[in-house]
């Protein structure tokens, strides 16, 4: 079993100039090590939704690869998206599923199913490859060849859960943090400053 | 007394996808993120004759406004498209990914029911426009050809605003033949 600490840093050391999308604890870990906060956005405000925009970024600007470091509820309430990703076929996107089993960021409740095979549902879906690490060695000796391989690629990891007794930090302040996020990271990948202020946040 | 209700449309003139397909090229459009449904089957035959744009086919509609804020953030110019009753299930990523972020999108959602009478027997159809009042999303309704001078407004106003703008299409598109799609 790998921790979300681990797991984070050895992505982040393969990283080199890819966008980071990440949403729930996954968001607080990759924040502590993340050296470019303007390829990252962490998806607060907008339940499930990482493995989607994380596909549109992937299909905007097919020269930089993608990272989508998701969770198991989170793909559970967006499962669709495996088909609509495999359909589309980006050889640029990664897709992480951080598999615990349980609802961390609500307090540790269990998903509908424990016994849901991630990588084995990406590869009945079409992806170019799947994978399954449950130790920290293994993901990290393997990440170079899977990160050099033509995606979309889904990377299940199974991680020890670490159940939030207080609930999640990401309500108002990430909720305002996102519009930043995304307007830094469409600077980054287009050059221009021109989007301007708007929703209830800027 | 007993009352009938005619629910025969009183829409008049036709709607031609061609003529939708060359506006979005006009209007630079990259990407349609989209799940068809029964109105919009003929767009869908356009679009595909269109190599300008990428058609982007969502599992279910809830992906569409998340994928389309993706390509915009990536520099794209996408669109989405889905059907009333899929825009109902995508209440949340509109709220988050659109309203939330100020996300300039145009929005085509099929108008499933519309009559222009009011009075429909289809759910759909009459949550519509309550529901984007609801949002504060402004929209125009299409219902033919005679109408889209409004297409490139919504543009302009999604741009201004930096917010999701909706264009409600109140009518079956057009079957057009091969010839007219640009086939053989």
């Amino acid at each position: 079993m790998i921790t979300y600490a681990d797991a984070c840093r050895v992505l982040n050391e393969s990283r080199g100039d890819a966008v980071a999308v990440t949403t729930m604890t996954q968001t607080k870990y990759w924040n502590q090590v993340s050296q470019e906060p303007d390829l990252d956005i962490g998806i607060a405000n907008g339940m499930s939704k990482a493995s989607s925009v994380a596909l549109g970024i992937a299909l905007g600007d097919s020269e930089r690869s993608v990272f989508c470091l998701d969770a198991d509820g989170s793909l559970l309430m967006n499962f669709g998206a495996l088909a609509t990703i495999a359909g589309m076929a980006p050889k640029n996107l990664y897709h992480f599923v951080f598999n615990n089993g349980i609802y961390s960021v609500t307090g540790g409740q269990p998903l509908p199913s424990p016994n849901v095979e991630y990588a084995k549902a990406a590869e009945a879906c079409g992806y170019a490859a799947a994978f399954k690490f449950d130790d920290i060695e293994s993901l990290d000796s393997a990440l170079p060849e899977i990160l050099s391989s033509a995606g979309p690629i889904l990377i299940e990891i199974i991680i020890k859960g670490e159940p939030q007794a207080e609930g999640v930090d990401q309500t108002w302040e990430s909720n305002a943090q996102m519009p930043l996020q995304l307007r830094a990271l469409r600077k980054r990948l287009t050059g221009n400053d021109d989007w301007g202020p708007g929703g209830p946040f800027i | 007394m007993q009352h009938k209700a005619t629910v025969t449309s009183l829409i008049n003139g036709v709607l031609h996808p061609k003529n939708v397909v060359a506006q979005l090229v006009e209007l630079g459009v990259s990407h349609y993120v989209t799940l068809p449904d029964s109105e919009t089957a003929h767009m869908y035959k356009a679009l595909m004759a269109e190599p300008s744009i990428t058609l982007v086919p969502v599992s279910r509609e809830g992906e569409a406004i998340p994928v389309a804020a993706g390509l915009f953030v990536a520099g794209q110019n996408p669109v989405v498209s889905i059907q009333n009753a899929g825009l109902y299930e995508a209440g949340d990523a509109l709220r988050g990914l659109a309203l939330g972020i100020g996300l300039p999108l145009v929005m085509f959602i099929g108008y499933r029911g519309h009559n222009r009478m009011g009075d429909t027997p289809d759910t759909a159809a009459k949550y519509l426009e309550p529901f984007l009042h609801m949002w504060r999303v402004d929209y125009f309704v299409v219902e033919s050809d005679d109408d889209l001078d409004r297409v490139p407004v919504a543009f302009e106003r999604a741009a201004k605003t930096n917010q999701p703008f909706a264009v409600a299409i109140g009518t079956e598109y057009a079957k057009e033949s091969s010839e007219e799609l640009g086939g053989e």
